[in-house]
């Protein structure tokens, strides 16, 4: 049986390391070990952190079965994601379900296809923090992995060191260029294609969903194919409540259990994006 | 004892004051409503109540102690065979079950049967008479995936009979569509359905939230790895559908069960909740279900006006008479025979109306109803902020996909039999997986069933129930 805490929630949520990554971005590292030993790359928990709080998806950043920890990252953007962030060291989260959503497509692939396969992936922001899990699982089966991150400066970088571990080549780009490339993910990733001749068979893109359109419209110009990980609204995060709905080829597919990962090319991220905003207002001026 | 009074009516919340909160709508019987009720009984020899009702309460038995007085004694009639009479008492269809059969109902008005168990159970719960008498322990471990209706009312058998019963629930609470789906002001949370909860737990039944099954584990391990000797899969109705129409991912289209979960389970309607809820000034509802009539009511009560929209005509409503009666009382329209073909938008991709067609009612089809037929020319618009679609759900394939060997339908439901055993050997099944969306007695039905095939399977494990693999 699996450790179990004395209020029936089996799957803990203890914060048991807090760390500041960069200004209103902070680690996590939660005590959580049946999604722990559950946890495949690309997947999703749902966090709450008070009785009242909201019901909030956020990417697994890294998980440990052996010791039980899963890893999450998270910015301080609106009232529920503050919440969390309040969360000390020591401190439980009211409730962690998970883990949610289908797996990355390549955790299907034969140890040969990963070690012959050339990836590319993009992390925008926050966004850097979930892809560091897929570039880890795929470095340690052999495969070809390179990094693109994507920040507005230098100290809003997060995950440069762990994720120059675990990739072969680590690309930074920012707004104001205090690190790496002056610019956006896109311009380093048509250096590396039309400069340098780089050929990748997958691009993934995890970030602001404006990036991750702007990526997929890229590769898709480059006849890559790519994947794109939707932080859509979510209220159970199941299956139940169909409010992550996002249009995939031109069919309505659930973010929670058809995704979170989808084809890139057949998203529409301009209804994507519009969607998220379906509470903005009540969230500026409340309810 | 029989006579001739009249039906007693339970009293209500005034409509025009319940419109704006959502405290329950009925407010219940007396002790002497409730005595003078039970009187009207005529204690057939041959009841066709009890057979008519999903888990046989001994219905007469319990309302000639009621009508002596002795709730207390009456409760405990209704325990031997109900774990939830609170909830039933509120949200069965008696219409169309033990009152539906009541030969009184004959002539004249059945018995009121539902507001007879709504309020024994909940003077009971006044008064704190608790019935947990159970057998010992007999070491066997009884795994339940979902903590609905079903779920509960097999726990409660299977926990009555000695096993050692451990809940897993989805969600951060427990209750299933008593929590996330049926509104307040049907069903109190606080009161009614975290009682009987509790009451569960009193039984030693251990119920673990946040854990999906399917995810966090799967119906192998628990199994295998978690030493279960039996599982039983109530993980209730699923995906919410859609009209596949064109406009139905602008703003302001949500689901029912996303309206109702962030306004039940998530309390978005009371200030202290952080879940934002929008309704705009107008909301449509389309579907003419039990759920269609919460997301309408629950609406209203939040201040917009609203309309339900549906294909055919009131005579073919799905929802409960009761329902429909209260939301006309408190102000809900209705638009009969009329089905949108468009949902329309506004420049920044917000609802603003709804583009519907007129309907006729046409030839029989094969199940014998009559299907609606598009008047061609009939187009119209109506305007809306809101559009809530209410038209049923499709099965969660989450548990299907992860479990070796189980079989499912065309419509994606786990296959059962009447005992709940499915194709893999001692795992049960049974409620809305099975069924598709039904009632909250017919998946205490099915619980209670499969608990018995359960105790059933594991004392005689030589002779398992049906041939399965």
């Amino acid at each position: 049986m699996c450790a179990q805490a004395a209020d029936g929630k089996s799957s803990g949520g203890l914060i048991v390391e807090k760390r500041t990554l960069a200004e209103n971005i902070y680690l996590m590292k939660v005590y959580a070990p049946r999604i722990a030993k559950a946890a495949l790359p690309g997947q999703f928990v749902i966090v709450r952190a008070s009785e009242h709080g909201e019901r909030i998806p956020l990417t697994i950043s890294d998980y440990d079965a052996v010791r039980g920890i899963v890893t999450l990252v998270t910015q301080v953007v609106g009232v529920s994601s503050r919440l969390i962030c309040l969360k000390a060291e020591g401190e439980r989260l009211t409730d962690i379900a998970g883990p949610l959503g289908r797996p990355s497509e390549f955790v299907h692939k034969t140890p040969s296809e990963l070690m012959s396969g050339h990836w590319l992936f993009v992390g925008g922001g926050l966004g850097t923090a979930p892809i560091y899990p897929q570039v880890k699982w795929l470095h340690t089966r052999g495969a070809t992995v390179d990094v693109v991150v994507g920040a507005k400066s230098a100290s809003l970088l997060i995950f440069q060191e762990e994720m120059k571990a675990v990739c072969r080549a680590l690309y930074i780009a920012t707004d104001d260029g205090s690190v790496g490339q002056k610019g956006l993910v896109t311009d380093v990733i048509r250096r590396l294609v039309e400069e340098n001749r780089q050929s990748y068979d997958t691009v993934v893109a995890i970030g602001p969903m404006i990036m991750m359109k702007f990526v997929a419209q890229l590769a898709q110009q480059y006849q890559i194919p790519s994947v794109v990980s939707m932080n859509t609204l979510m209220v159970d995060g199941t299956g139940m409540c169909g409010a992550c709905r996002v249009t995939v080829g031109g069919k309505t597919q659930f973010t929670c259990v058809d995704g979170p990962e989808f084809d890139g090319a057949l998203v529409d991220f301009d209804e994507a994006m519009r969607r998220q905003t379906m509470y903005r207002e009540i969230e500026i001026n409340g309810k | 004892m029989a006579n001739k009074n009249p039906r007693i009516e339970a009293r209500e919340q005034d409509p025009q004051m319940r419109r704006a909160n959502f405290k329950e709508v009925c407010l219940g019987y007396t002790d002497e409503e409730a005595m003078l009720e039970a009187t009207r009984c005529l204690q057939c020899r041959n009841p066709k109540c009890v057979p008519a009702c999903p888990v046989n309460i001994r219905i007469p038995a319990f309302i000639a102690e009621t009508a002596q007085g002795h709730f207390a004694e009456a409760a405990g009639i209704i325990a031997r065979d109900s774990c939830l009479p609170a909830v039933c008492g509120r949200v069965c269809p008696q219409e169309t079950q033990c009152e539906g059969h009541c030969i009184l109902g004959i002539k004249g008005q059945p018995v009121n049967i539902g507001k007879l168990e709504r309020f024994v159970a909940d003077y009971n719960r006044e008064h704190g008479a608790v019935f947990l008498t159970k057998e010992p322990a007999n070491g066997r471990r009884v795994a339940i995936v979902g903590s609905g209706p079903a779920g509960l009312s097999c726990a409660h058998d299977l926990a009555k009979n000695g096993y050692e019963v451990t809940i897993f629930e989805a969600l951060h609470k427990a209750g299933g569509v008593l929590e996330y789906g049926i509104p307040e002001f049907r069903l109190p949370k606080r009161t009614v359905v975290k009682y009987e909860i509790d009451n569960l737990k009193q039984l030693g039944v251990r119920i673990e939230t946040n854990v999906i099954i399917g995810r966090t584990l799967t119906v192998d391990a628990l199994l295998d790895e978690e030493a279960f000797d039996a599982v039983f899969i109530a993980s209730g109705a699923g995906l919410p559908k859609f009209m596949n129409i064109p406009g139905e991912n602008l703003n302001g289209v949500v689901s029912a069960n996303e309206f109702l979960t962030r306004n039940n389970l998530m309390r978005a309607y009371e200030a202290t909740s952080d879940t934002p809820i929008y309704t705009g000034r107008r909301v449509a509802v389309v579907g003419g279900g039990n759920v269609a009539m919460d997301a309408a009511r629950s609406a209203l009560r939040l201040g917009a006006e609203v309309t339900v929209v549906y294909r055919r005509t009131e005579k073919e409503l799905p929802a409960r008479v009761e329902e429909v009666h209260h939301a006309k009382e408190e102000g809900v329209m209705f638009r009969m025979l009329c089905n949108p073909v468009t949902v329309l938008g506004d420049e920044r991709g917000w609802v603003r109306g709804l583009r519907c067609v007129r309907m006729e009612l046409g030839a029989p089809d094969e199940s014998g109803r009559r299907s609606p037929v598009v008047i061609s020319g009939s187009e119209f618009e109506m305007a809306t902020d809101v559009v809530i679609m209410s038209l049923g759900t499709s099965p969660n394939p989450l548990i299907a996909s992860t479990t070796k060997g189980l079989a499912i339908d065309r419509r994606q439901c786990i296959v059962a039999d009447e005992h709940g055993a499915t194709s893999r050997k001692g795992v049960f099944a049974g409620g809305d997986i099975v069924t598709g969306a039904a009632t909250v007695i017919l998946a205490m039905g099915a619980g209670r069933n499969a608990a018995a095939a359960i105790h059933r399977f594991l004392t005689k494990p030589a002779t398992p129930l049906v041939s399965t693999d």
